[in-house]
């Protein structure tokens, strides 16, 4: 299973506008690989996973994902889309009754990958009655219950507060250690990305191109706290630096981070230095 | 004023003589089939709206029309078309309860929120699977809404329909009690009907919403 997108374009119809979301990327993903995105606010981040998982089609280009008889990749979102009126079970099991997968079997697999994000005894409780990491979880096991070769991760953990999403961190790279899959994962957080990933590619502010590529050769599990991992963060941060300037030029009114009288010497152009 | 006590005796003395129980039947059974047919009108009209802009543009508008329109108006075409009839009195009633319940199907769909289809369509669901299994169940509680919506408008399509004209109901006594100055008769049947509408949206609608309200998380444990 490979998914390649060469030459993809996205525009959208914008208000006063046309605005190109993505722009002229190319990249592959290996069988296995565990890659991250990041880029700034508005890169065309949430963009990219929706093109591959077939929910929006490219402009121009071609998105290729070789699925064969494996199916399609599944898509998590930042906030977890349980279907509030399910169980958690059923809401795991919900894309293998869209299979018509047997009942006994649904219900197997269902308890199977619930164990695997270890909410087993959470099947009956509905999604309000979880705390936001569980709904991730659970998030995580409906996908994971289609087995598909590829998943897709839109800033899964970018809700949760810092000790829940150091939990899901190791949690994952233990999921991916164990199933094997592909994993595309999406984030504006250069740290998570290098804890994560095999891989990470650097996206543009918009339009969003593939600006670079860092490759993180570390030993796992890792934690986002692990100082040789800062390291590597940092690299990747003073690629991306002007970049998430450039981003909050587009998305904050000119000098809107600055109290009344007190505007910066050097005009407009000026912007507070990054996070 | 009629006194508490000529109310209380016109109740007893209508449910003694059976003429109140008959007409709860008579307008209850006028109820069922035109709230059933509003229902099955309703619904279908709320999903084609919000699912196709051609009909948006074109029913869609007309509908919001229409909800303004008091349904008694219907009553004159009503006569003409089906006759001093049954028909006549549930056309009434299902003008009256259509396209409120139209309308709120249409918002609930279209308030679905986009997350929830982006889920059920990441993990296969797609056309009707997706309406039956994402979109409606989504929009529930909303539908329910207006069914609840439906069911007064219903009601009180049926009343002024029966004042109007009708041989039978609720109505029918209401104007009985007018004919013959008979003001506690009067008073007595408003108090029918207000325990009816009471009855109905204390014991169907307001469980069900409750059930459904819990069921989605929207209220608090
Ligand atoms: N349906 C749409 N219609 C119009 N413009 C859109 C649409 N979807 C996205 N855009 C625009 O495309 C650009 C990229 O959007 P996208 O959601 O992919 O960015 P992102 O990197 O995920 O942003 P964030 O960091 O906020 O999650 C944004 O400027 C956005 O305004
Ligand atoms: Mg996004």
């Amino acid at each position: 299973m490979k998914i390649e997108l060469r030459g993809v374009w996205r525009e959208f119809n914008g208000q006063q506008r046309p605005v190109t979301a993505l722009e002229d990327i190319g990249l592959e993903v290996e069988e296995g690989e565990f890659l991250c995105l990041v880029g700034p606010s508005g890169c065309g981040k949430s963009t990219l996973p929706d093109l591959v998982a077939g929910l929006q089609e490219p402009s121009r280009g071609e998105s290729i994902v070789n699925s064969g008889a494996h199916g399609a990749p599944v898509l998590i979102f930042q906030e977890a889309g349980l279907f509030p009126w399910l169980t958690v079970r059923d809401n795991v099991e919900f894309g293998l009754r869209v299979r018509r997968i047997p009942r006994a079997r649904r219900r197997e697999i269902a308890m199977e990958q619930l164990g695997l994000v270890r909410l087993q005894q959470f099947a009956e409780a509905l999604p309000h009655q979880l705390s936001g990491g569980m709904k991730q979880r659970a998030a995580i096991a409906r996908a994971l219950a289609l087995d598909p070769p590829v998943l897709l991760m839109d800033e899964p953990f970018a809700a949760l507060d810092a000790q829940t999403r150091d939990i899901m961190h190791q949690e994952l790279q233990r999921i991916w250690t164990e199933t094997g899959k592909t994993i595309l994962f999406v984030t504006h957080n250069v740290r998570e990305a290098v804890c994560l990933a095999d891989r990470v590619l650097l996206m543009t502010a918009r339009p969003g191109r593939i600006k670079d590529e860092i490759f993180v050769d570390l030993p796992r599990p890792r934690s986002v706290s692990n100082p040789e991992l800062a390291e590597v963060a940092q690299v990747a941060l003073d690629h991306l630096r002007d970049e998430i300037q450039k981003a909050e030029r587009e998305e904050f009114d000119s000098g809107w981070l600055y109290p009344e009288g007190r505007l910066p010497a050097s005009g407009p152009g000026v912007v507070a230095s990054p996070r | 004023m009629p006194s508490p006590r000529s109310v209380g005796h016109a109740l007893v003395e209508g449910f003694g003589d059976r003429s109140y129980p008959v007409a709860i039947l008579a307008s209850l059974a006028r109820m069922l089939i035109g709230y059933g047919l509003a229902i099955a009108i309703g619904i279908p009209l709320g999903l084609a709206i919000a699912r196709s802009i051609l009909i948006r543009d074109t029913i869609g508008s007309a509908v919001v029309g229409l909800q303004t329109l008091p349904s008694i108006c219907w009553l004159p075409l009503a006569l003409l078309w089906f006759g001093l009839s049954e028909k006549a009195i549930i056309f009434v009633v299902v003008m009256g309860a259509t396209f409120s319940i139209t309308t709120a199907v249409e918002g609930g769909i279209r308030n679905v929120p986009p997350l929830l289809l982006k889920a059920g369509q990441t993990l296969g669901a797609q056309g009707l699977l997706l309406s039956l299994r994402v979109t409606l169940p989504a929009a529930l509680p909303a539908i329910l809404t207006g069914l609840k919506l439906g069911w007064s408008f219903a009601w009180r399509s049926l009343m002024a329909g029966e004042l109007l004209y009708s041989e039978r109901g609720l109505g029918r006594i209401l104007t009985i009690g007018r004919d013959y100055g008979d003001m506690a008769l009067v008073l007595a049947t408003i108090l029918v009907i207000l325990v009816l509408g009471l009855i109905v949206s204390r014991y169907v609608f307001e469980p069900a919403e409750r059930a459904l309200a819990r069921r989605w998380g929207l209220e608090a444990e």
